[in-house]
Order: structure tokens, then sequence, then C-alpha cells
């Protein structure tokens, strides 16, 4: 049964000759250090008496949140990272951004990954149009070309739907509205492993079907999209393959129906 | 639980076996990476490699730096006329204290413009050092929501205290000339002397900003060094009227301080009283000197460390 089921996974894939992988993740654990935990004496005297006596830190944990996970994606994949809070999915994310270190194993990427959070905030202090030119230059586009897709990001974002937001600073957004533009300036550059933790969750029921358009596309130019969520409707819309981790572990790996079936009747829904 | 475990594994194998069609079968992650030729996620780039990355983003520096500039006095009544206040209320203090109170100015000609060229010369080092120091841990979001060269920080936000100094020289030139100066061909030195001191200063920024990306107690503990190096650095002072008795040692010490190389050369660029017998010998070259010594040796430092800002 399950081999019928990924024979047609495998069909879905565009029609590429052979699949390209362009996110190997090989045995991967990350061990995050976290200070100001635990129960250790946080005041001035307790630091100064630690420096004296040359101890260890009490407040300094290490949290092993991802214990040996392996992988890998291909070349217009959509996957879904799936689990309960807490069990390493925006870590990985993270990781195969390049923003954290690994304690062991190897991420192998094509080209440089996106990571898009709902919490990476851009510039608050600026307006939203100098975001958008901002964040466009970063990405490493031409002048020229974040004025021509100007107006397509802003359109995308919706900002401009209620009235001329997007001359206010982003300070002054809701955290749905900022979600939104973080998302589409993001997207409006053709990614080869975009990532995304949650955003879609945030935005109205209209932008989330914007933005599951626009990750249908970015797989068809041939890109690769992850995408956390807790939301099962939108992992089944748009993605062909899930990943599901708990604890910090791979538990299942496999087409979205199979790896969805299984997780709501792990948790009881 | 154990059905669950079960299907893991069928999972895992069956989708291992898809994943490696007939030619990568066998293939270990290292080598199929290197077969479709993919890399190390997070791997920092070479210099060469670094430094064009760099130069690729000098449009998004320089709209960083104006935006800063624009939005840093969007919440005071005044807005930008602070750009022009800060230095000016600033030279007025230190005037107060230290040319009509204590009275350092002994021995000086014109000490209202020998006093503002210090004041507005250091301040621009010392701001590009606190930008420096907040360079990464005052970006985490953007950093880490959007890749580019990490450099770009520093560099922007030190472009931005040339803009900002710029807005200060129209008033020290101002200044300069209500107190008597007249303009001579010796004006065109600010330009050289501007241009290295930015380079030092764009260095050093890149050094506090690896520095203060990990210790982060480094904003609390910078702005007492930046008052010892002040008071040491000649601003509200004549180095060589201070030092005329003093040992050797001392002398050369408070004269190869870049602080006070910057210093000393606006000073002989505006104001006619200074004359290069005052400036102490070679300091053509420890300018150079320090801008290139600190300027390419903060670009490695901080590149050194590339892939480590923003994590954890």
């Amino acid at each position: 049964m399950a081999v019928a089921e990924q024979q047609t996974v495998a069909d879905a894939v565009p029609a590429t000759s052979s699949r390209v992988p362009t996110v190997i993740v090989d045995d991967v654990h990350i061990v995050y250090t976290v200070y100001g935990a635990g129960t250790g004496k946080g005041s001035a005297t307790a630091a100064l008496a630690r420096l004296m006596s040359r101890k260890a830190n009490p407040n300094i944990r290490r949290v092993h949140a991802v214990k040996g996970v392996s992988f890998t994606a291909y070349r217009g994949e959509a996957i879904g990272i799936i689990g309960s809070n807490g069990s390493g999915k925006s870590t990985i994310l993270r990781a195969i951004a390049g923003l954290l270190p690994t304690e062991s194993g190897k991420i192998y990427t094509d080209g440089q990954p996106s990571l898009l959070g709902v919490n990476a905030a851009l510039m608050n202090d600026l307006t939203g149009s100098t975001n958008v030119l901002l964040g466009g230059l970063a990405m490493g586009m031409s002048q020229q070309e974040v004025d021509e897709r100007y107006q397509d990001i802003v359109d995308f974002s919706g900002i401009n739907e209620k009235g001329d937001f997007i001359s206010l600073p982003m300070r002054t957004y809701s955290s749905g509205m900022a979600a939104r533009l973080r998302f589409s300036i993001a997207a409006a550059k053709n990614h080869d492993v975009l990532m995304i933790d949650e955003a879609l969750a945030t935005g109205d029921r209209a932008f989330q079907r914007r933005s599951e358009a626009r990750i249908r596309e970015l797989r068809k130019e041939a890109g690769t999209v992850f995408l956390v969520s807790h939301n099962n409707a939108s992992i089944r819309d748009t993605c062909d393959r899930v990943v599901w981790l708990e604890k910090g572990e791979l538990l299942m790996d496999g087409p979205t129906d199979d790896v969805i079936k299984a997780y709501e009747e792990h948790t009881g829904k | 639980m154990s059905t669950v475990s079960e299907t893991t594994h069928d999972g895992a194998v069956a989708v291992g076996a898809l994943a490696a069609p007939s030619a990568d079968e066998g293939l270990s992650p290292a080598q199929l990476a290197a077969k479709y030729g993919l890399t190390v996620s997070g791997a920092r780039p070479g210099l060469a490699e670094y430094t064009r990355q760099l130069w690729g983003r000098r449009h998004f520096i320089n709209e960083f730096a104006k935006a800063r500039t624009a939005a840093q006095y969007t919440q005071a009544r005044l807005g930008q006329l602070w750009q022009v206040m800060t230095p000016l209320l600033n030279a007025a203090v230190y005037y107060l204290i230290f040319g009509l109170l204590i009275g350092t100015s002994k021995g000086i000609d014109n000490f209202i413009a020998y006093l503002v060229t210090g004041i507005f010369i250091f301040t621009f080092t010392q701001n590009s050092v606190m930008a420096g120091v907040r360079a990464v841990a005052g970006n985490l979001g953007l950093i880490r929501a959007l890749h580019f060269p990490r450099a770009s920080m520093p560099v922007a936000l030190t472009l931005m205290q040339l803009q900002q100094l710029m807005m200060s020289m129209f008033v020290l030139i101002a200044i300069v000339l209500m107190t008597g100066e007249v303009p001579d061909a010796s004006w065109i030195l600010i330009i050289p002397a501007l241009i290295t001191q930015w380079i030092f200063n764009t260095g050093l920024a890149m050094i506090m900003a690896r520095l203060g990306s990990k210790m982060t107690d480094l904003a609390q503990l910078m702005p007492f060094i930046l008052r010892t190096w002040m008071y040491t650095s000649g601003v509200m002072y004549s180095i060589s009227n201070l030092t005329a008795h003093a040992p050797h040692y001392v002398r050369i010490l408070l004269d190869v301080n870049p602080a006070a190389v910057y210093i000393d050369l606006m000073r002989f660029a505006l104001i006619d009283s200074v004359t290069s017998a005052q400036l102490p010998p070679h300091i053509w070259a420890s300018a150079v000197g320090w801008a290139v010594l600190v300027g390419v040796g903060g670009y490695i430092y901080f590149w050194k460390a590339e892939e480590s800002y923003g994590r954890g």
C-alpha cells in the first residue's frame, strides 16, 4: 500500500529527468546553549564570586533540540514539517538556513536557503515602502528590479487595501500586516530553497490563498519549499511530502496523507 | 505507539530507496552533495568572494544609511534639525566648562574653533564605535530574516555617521568663519583627513561589531573607555602645550593616538594659527597607516566570524 502511494508522489514531481537534491540533512544534532536558565543566582555578587572561583555558570544550560535527523529534499518538492510544540521544527529550519550551527552532522544546500519566520522583524521604525526597498536590496536585487516589483509586492501583501498604510512606519502595523509584508518581500525573489515558519497562519483567509498560490508558483520554478505549520489543512493543500519530528527525532517521513493520518491518530484529533 | 514506530521504519526505508535513483544509489550524503554541487549551509565565503558580495550590496548599504538617518529623529518634534543641534549643544557645553570655567584655552588662539573641531572629529569616531558595538546585536531581526554579507551593517552605520558629520561640518565651517578664519588652500586637506578617518572608523566599527556580538556587556562598558580616550586625545586642550615638559615617551604615546592624529589634521586644515610646526612629525604617515591597519585588519577580523553572526 505504502509503495503504491509513494509511486503517485513520485509521479507528481515536476518532469525533471532525474531528481536533483537541493537540501541534504545528514545525521544532524543541534544543541542550544541557553543563558539565564536554571536556578542559579543572577545577582552581581554571585556573578563576581563565579568569576573569582572560575566555576562554570550554573545559569548556562545545554538543550539537545535535534537528535540525529537525516533527510534529503529534492527540487520541486514542498515539504511540510509537523510535530508538537518544542519538537525542534523551527530549530531544524534555522539550521538549514545556516543561522544555527550544528553540534555534529552536516547540512548541504543548493545556494542560500531563505528562512521566513513570523518573528523575524525587519526595520520597525522605517516605513513599509522603505522596508520593501531595503529588503529587496538586501536580498541582492538591483535598484531597478526593486522598482519594477515594488507595486507587485505591495499589492500581494494587501497592506494598502484599507488605506495608505505602506507609507507608515512598520511599528504601527498589526502583527498580521507585518507578517504579510515580510512574506511578500521575501517571496518577491525566486529562491532555490524557501522555508516558511508558520507565516501563513498569521494572514487572513484571502492572503492565505494568495500565499499558497505563490508557494505553488515557486515550486514550479524548480524551487524547494519547506513549511512549518500546525494547520494540517494548509499542509495538505500545499505539501506533497511531510516530515514529522517529535522530541527532536525524526518520527516519520513520507507522503502527506500517510504522515498526517498517523500524526492525527497520535495526537488524538 | 509501536505501530507508529513501525510505520516510521517502513516509511524511512521506502523514501530512502525512492530518494536514490539508480545513478545516485549507494552514494553517501557527502558524495551526493558533491555530485550536485551542494555546499555546507552557512559556510563563510572566501575573502575575495565576500568582498565581491559586499560590493554587490553597495546600494543596500547606501539606502540603509539614508533610511536610518531619516528615521533617527522621526519621534522628535524638531526632526532632522537635531542633526545640527546635537553637535552645537555639545560644543556649547564643553566651551562653558573647559573654555570659561577651567580655562584650558590658555595659549590657544581661536579656542572656540579649536574646541569645536576637536569635539566634532572625536564624536565621529566615538559614534562609529558605539554604532559598531550595536551593529550586529541591534539588527538581529534583519540579520536573521535575510541573507547578505554582515559587514554591510557596520559599513552602513559608519556611513551614516559620516553623513551626520557632513551636517556637523557645515556648522563647523560656519563657526570657523565667524571666528575670523579665512578659507585658504589648506582647506583642501579636509578631504584626505576625512577619508582616512572614515576608513579607520569603519575598521574600528567592524572590530567592535564582532566583539559586541559576543560580549553583551560591551555596550555598558564602552562609554567609559570612550570618555577616557576622549580626555587623552587633546579634544579640549593642546597636547603639545601639555607635554612640553613631559618625558619623551609620553609625548610619543599621545601623538600616535589615532583620534589625536585626525583631530590635529582637521585643525591644521581649518585653523590658520595651527601651523605644521605644532603637528607631530610624520602625521600624514600615521593617519594613512592607522586607516590601512585598522581598516583592513578590522575587515578581516569581522569576516573571520561571518558565519556566527545572528546565531544562537
